[in-house]
C-alpha cells in the first residue's frame, strides 16, 4: 500500500502550488496516485491528506464521488462501452453484450486473469461515431463486433501498448509552468485590482 | 463542413483549422492567424474588448444559451481576485463538439481564454477538462507548454502588464460536474454537488466565493474570431438572438452522422438532418429527434423547418441546449429510448435533492418494469405523477423543486414522449384502456392529444 514516491511527492507539491488553495489540487493528486498504483491505495490517500492538510475522510469523501477513481484494483485494460441514447440506437448494447460474452464477465467486473475490466458507461462524447468504446480512455470509433474481437486479441498480445498506457495514466504530456514565466496563484485576500484594469479615463494608452 | 443552406459562403469560424492534421501545434496555429487576436486585444482597453464581445451577442454554447458579454458584466466591481473557468466537461448525451475543439485546436481555446481573462480582469484561469478525455488533456497540456515558452501565457504576456496563469485541471467522471456551481465545488476539491442559485451565482460568489466567470469551450473558441474580425462581421451571420456560427452533432439514424459548423439562427433542422447528414438511413422515416441533448423535449416531423435559433426553438417547446441532435427512425421503441434517457439522469443525480434522487430512480424502475413485460395499467399515470413531483405541472420551461435543473431535465423529454407515443406506452401496460391522466393540483391532468413537447 504505497505512499507517493519521492519523485511524485515533488510533482504533487508543484501541482498544489498552482492553486490558490491546496484542496483544489485534490482531484489532480488522486489522478497522480491512480497513475502510480493503477488504483487508489489507502496509504496514497492518507499521504494526499497530509500534503493538502485535510483529513483522510475528506479525501475519501471526494474520491468516492467520481467514477474514474477506483478504490479496488481493476484490469490492465478498462473497457468502457457507451450505451447511451445515440449509441443505443446504433448497436451500443449489442457491442456491450458481445464483449460480455467474449470476456465472460458482467459489466463492472474484471476477468480472472486481471487483464480486462468491462464497464457500461454514459455518453463519452463520440455520439456521431457510434457505437464506440474507450480502452483506458483511448477512443475507438464506429467499432464492429469483429473489430472489437481483434482489439481484444491485440491487447492480449501486447500489440497496442504504445498507444494505450496502463490504467491510471491519462495524459502522457504534463503541463509544466516554467518558474520564470509563472504569474502565480491568485490567492483571495492577497490580490488587489489587476494592474491592467486601470479605469478607462485614467489610462491614456493601452497597457501594452 | 460547408453551409448548404445559403448561397453566400459562411466562414468556418471555429473549425476552420480542422483541415490541417497539425492544427494543434503552435506552428500551424500561428501560421493561420493564431494569437493575432490576443495582440489586438492587448492594444485595446479591457472594457473595449468586453464591449466587442457584448456587441457580438455571443450566446453561451454550454446549454443555457446566456449571452457571454452580459455575463462578463455581472462581476461586482472592486472585488478581487476574479477567476476565469472554462467548462470542458462535455457529457450531455448526444453532445460532441467541445472534445473536438480541445483535441484539434487547443491554441484557439487558450487564446480565447486569455482574451476573456484580460477583458474581465481575471488574475487566474482554470481549464476544467472532462477526466475521460485523455487526448484532449494531452493536446491542451502540450499547447499550454508551447504557449508559456512563447511568452503568450503567464507573467507579462507579450511584454504587456497583463499576467495570467492558465491551469489545466481534469475532472474524474461525473456528469453533474458540468453544472457550473458543481464544477466550482469540484475545482475546490469537493464532491461535485451544485450550489443554490441565488445566492451562489458564480459571477458574484464563485470559486472560493470570489467572482468567477464560467464559460463553455465552444463559447470561448469563438472569441479570437470576433476580436480579429469585429462584432459587426460576426453578427452579419445568424438571425435574431443567435449570431455567428454554431457546431451541431447529428447522431443516430441518419445516413451520415457528423459534426457540422453551420450558420446559427438560419440553418434549419431539415438542412442538417436531410442536407448535411443525408437524411434518414435505409428506407426508414423519421420518428422523433432530440434537438438539444438528453435534457431537451423531443421534436418531430413538424419541427423540421424550424431554424436553429434559440428563441424559435424555445417557443416551440424545446431547446437547442448543447447542440446535440439525436435522430430516431421508425424502428425506434419510444419506451426503450425514454428509459435510456431516464436511466442516465438516475445514474447521474448527485443525490442532494430528494425529488431528483428518488424521482429519477423511480422513473427508471417503472420504465424498466414496463420493458421487462411487467407493466401495470396504472403505470402511465404513475410516471406522470412522478414527473409532476420532480417538476410541478410538467411545464416548459420546467419548474423546479430541486437545486439544479438535472431533475427536471429527466422529466420534460419523457413526459413529451409519453404523450406523443401513448399507444406504445399503453401496449407495455396491458394495452387498451389504461388511465393516462393524473390529478395535479386537484384537477385531472391530461395533456392534449399529440402534444409535441413541454406538455
Ligand atoms: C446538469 C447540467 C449539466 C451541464 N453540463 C455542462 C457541460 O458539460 N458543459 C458546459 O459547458 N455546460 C454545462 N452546463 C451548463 C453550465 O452550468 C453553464 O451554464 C455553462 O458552462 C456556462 O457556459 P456558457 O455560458 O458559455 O454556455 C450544464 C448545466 C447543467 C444544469
Ligand atoms: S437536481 Fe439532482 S443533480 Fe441537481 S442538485 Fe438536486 S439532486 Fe443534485
Ligand atoms: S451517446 Fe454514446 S458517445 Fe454519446
Amino acid at each position: 500500500m504505497p505512499r507517493f514516491t519521492a519523485e511524485n511527492t515533488i510533482l504533487a507539491k508543484e501541482i498544489i502550488a498552482r492553486y490558490p488553495h491546496p484542496k483544489s489540487a485534490l482531484i489532480p493528486l488522486l489522478h497522480l496516485a491512480q497513475e502510480q498504483d493503477g488504483h487508489l491505495a489507502e496509504d496514497a490517500m492518507v499521504h494526499i491528506a497530509e500534503l493538502i492538510d485535510h483529513t483522510p475522510a475528506e479525501v475519501i469523501g471526494t474520491a468516492s464521488f467520481y467514477e474514474m477513481f477506483k478504490r479496488e484494483p481493476v484490469g490492465d485494460y478498462l473497457i468502457n462501452v457507451c450505451t447511451n441514447i445515440a449509441c443505443m440506437l446504433m448497436g451500443g448494447e449489442e457491442l456491450l453484450h458481445h464483449l460480455e460474452d467474449r470476456l465472460d464477465i458482467r459489466p463492472g467486473s474484471t476477468t480472472a486473469d486481471g487483464m480486462f475490466t468491462l464497464e457500461d458507461v454514459e455518453c463519452i462524447a463520440a455520439c456521431t461515431e457510434a457505437p464506440c468504446l474507450t480502452v483506458n480512455y483511448r477512443y475507438f470509433h464506429k467499432i464492429s463486433t469483429d473489430e472489437a474481437d481483434q482489439l481484444l486479441e491485440d491487447l492480449r498480445a501486447g500489440r497496442r501498448a504504445h498507444e494505450i498506457p496502463k490504467h491510471g495514466t491519462l495524459a502522457r504530456v504534463r503541463q509544466s509552468i516554467p518558474a520564470d514565466r509563472r504569474a502565480g496563484a491568485a490567492v483571495p485576500g492577497e490580490c488587489g485590482q489587476p494592474v491592467w484594469m486601470t479605469p478607462k479615463d485614467e489610462s491614456e494608452d493601452a497597457p501594452a | 463542413m460547408s453551409d448548404q443552406a445559403t448561397d453566400r459562403t459562411v466562414p468556418q469560424m471555429i473549425t476552420g483549422r480542422f483541415q490541417y492534421d497539425d492544427a494543434h501545434t503552435i506552428e500551424r496555429y500561428q501560421a493561420t492567424d493564431g494569437y493575432a487576436a490576443l495582440r489586438t486585444a492587448l492594444q485595446m482597453h479591457p472594457e473595449d474588448v468586453h464591449a466587442e464581445i457584448k456587441e457580438a451577442s455571443l450566446l453561451g454554447r454550454g446549454g443555457a444559451g446566456f449571452p457571454a458579454g452580459v455575463k462578463w458584466g455581472f462581476c461586482p466591481p472592486g472585488v478581487w481576485p476574479r477567476y476565469f473557468v472554462v467548462n470542458g466537461d462535455e457529457s450531455e448525451p448526444g453532445t460532441y463538439k467541445d472534445r473536438l475543439l480541445m483535441e484539434r485546436d487547443p491554441h484557439q481555446l487558450i487564446e480565447g481564454v486569455l482574451i476573456g481573462a484580460y477583458a474581465t480582469g481575471c488574475a487566474q484561469a482554470f481549464l476544467y477538462v472532462r477526466g475521460e478525455m485523455a487526448l484532449a488533456q494531452e493536446r491542451i497540456a502540450a499547447a499550454l507548454n508551447e504557449a508559456y515558452a512563447a511568452g503568450l501565457v503567464g507573467k507579462d504576456i507579450l511584454g504587456s502588464s497583463f499576467s495570467c496563469d492558465i491551469v489545466l485541471h481534469w475532472g474524474a467522471g461525473a456528469y453533474i460536474v458540468g453544472e457550473e456551481t458543481a464544477l466550482i465545488e469540484s475545482l475546490e476539491g469537493n464532491r461535485g454537488m451544485p450550489r443554490l442559485k441565488p445566492p451562489y451565482f458564480p459571477a458574484a460568489k464563485g470559486l472560493y466565493m470570489q467572482p468567477t466567470i464560467v464559460n463553455n469551450v465552444e463559447t470561448m473558441a469563438n472569441v479570437p474570431w470576433i476580436i480579429r474580425n469585429g462584432a459587426e462581421a460576426y453578427t452579419a451571420y445568424g438571425a435574431e438572438s443567435s449570431r455567428g456560427t454554431r457546431m451541431f452533432a447529428v447522431s443516430g439514424h441518419v445516413k451520415k452522422p457528423g459534426v457540422h459548423e453551420v450558420e446559427f439562427g438560419t440553418t434549419t433542422f431539415r438542412d442538417l438532418i436531410y442536407g448535411h447528414c443525408g437524411g434518414i438511413r435505409g428506407n426508414h422515416t423519421l420518428k422523433a429527434f432530440i434537438p438539444g441533448g438528453a435534457s431537451a423535449p423531443w421534436f418531430y416531423e413538424e419541427h423540421l423547418d424550424l431554424p436553429l435559433e434559440a428563441g424559435a426553438v424555445g417557443a416551440a417547446g424545446s431547446m437547442l441546449g448543447s447542440g446535440a441532435i439525436v435522430v430516431m427512425d421508425d424502428t425506434t421503441d419510444a419506451v426503450k429510448a425514454a428509459w435510456r434517457v431516464v436511466r442516465f439522469f438516475a445514474r447521474e443525480s448527485c443525490g442532494k435533492c430528494t425529488p431528483c434522487r428518488e424521482g429519477t430512480s423511480w422513473l427508471e424502475k417503472v420504465l424498466r418494469r414496463m420493458l421487462d413485460g411487467q407493466g401495470r395499467p396504472e403505470d402511465i399515470a404513475l410516471l406522470l405523477d412522478l414527473c409532476d413531483n420532480i417538476s410541478p405541472s410538467i411545464a416548459w420551461p420546467p419548474k423546479q423543486t430541486t437545486i439544479c435543473p438535472l431533475g427536471p431535465s429527466a422529466v420534460s423529454p419523457i413526459a413529451s414522449a409519453i404523450m406523443r407515443f401513448k399507444p406504445e406506452f399503453q401496449a407495455y401496460c396491458g394495452g387498451g384502456d389504461v388511465p393516462t391522466s393524473v390529478t395535479i393540483n386537484g384537477k385531472a391532468y391530461l395533456p392534449p392529444e399529440g402534444a409535441p413537447a413541454g406538455v
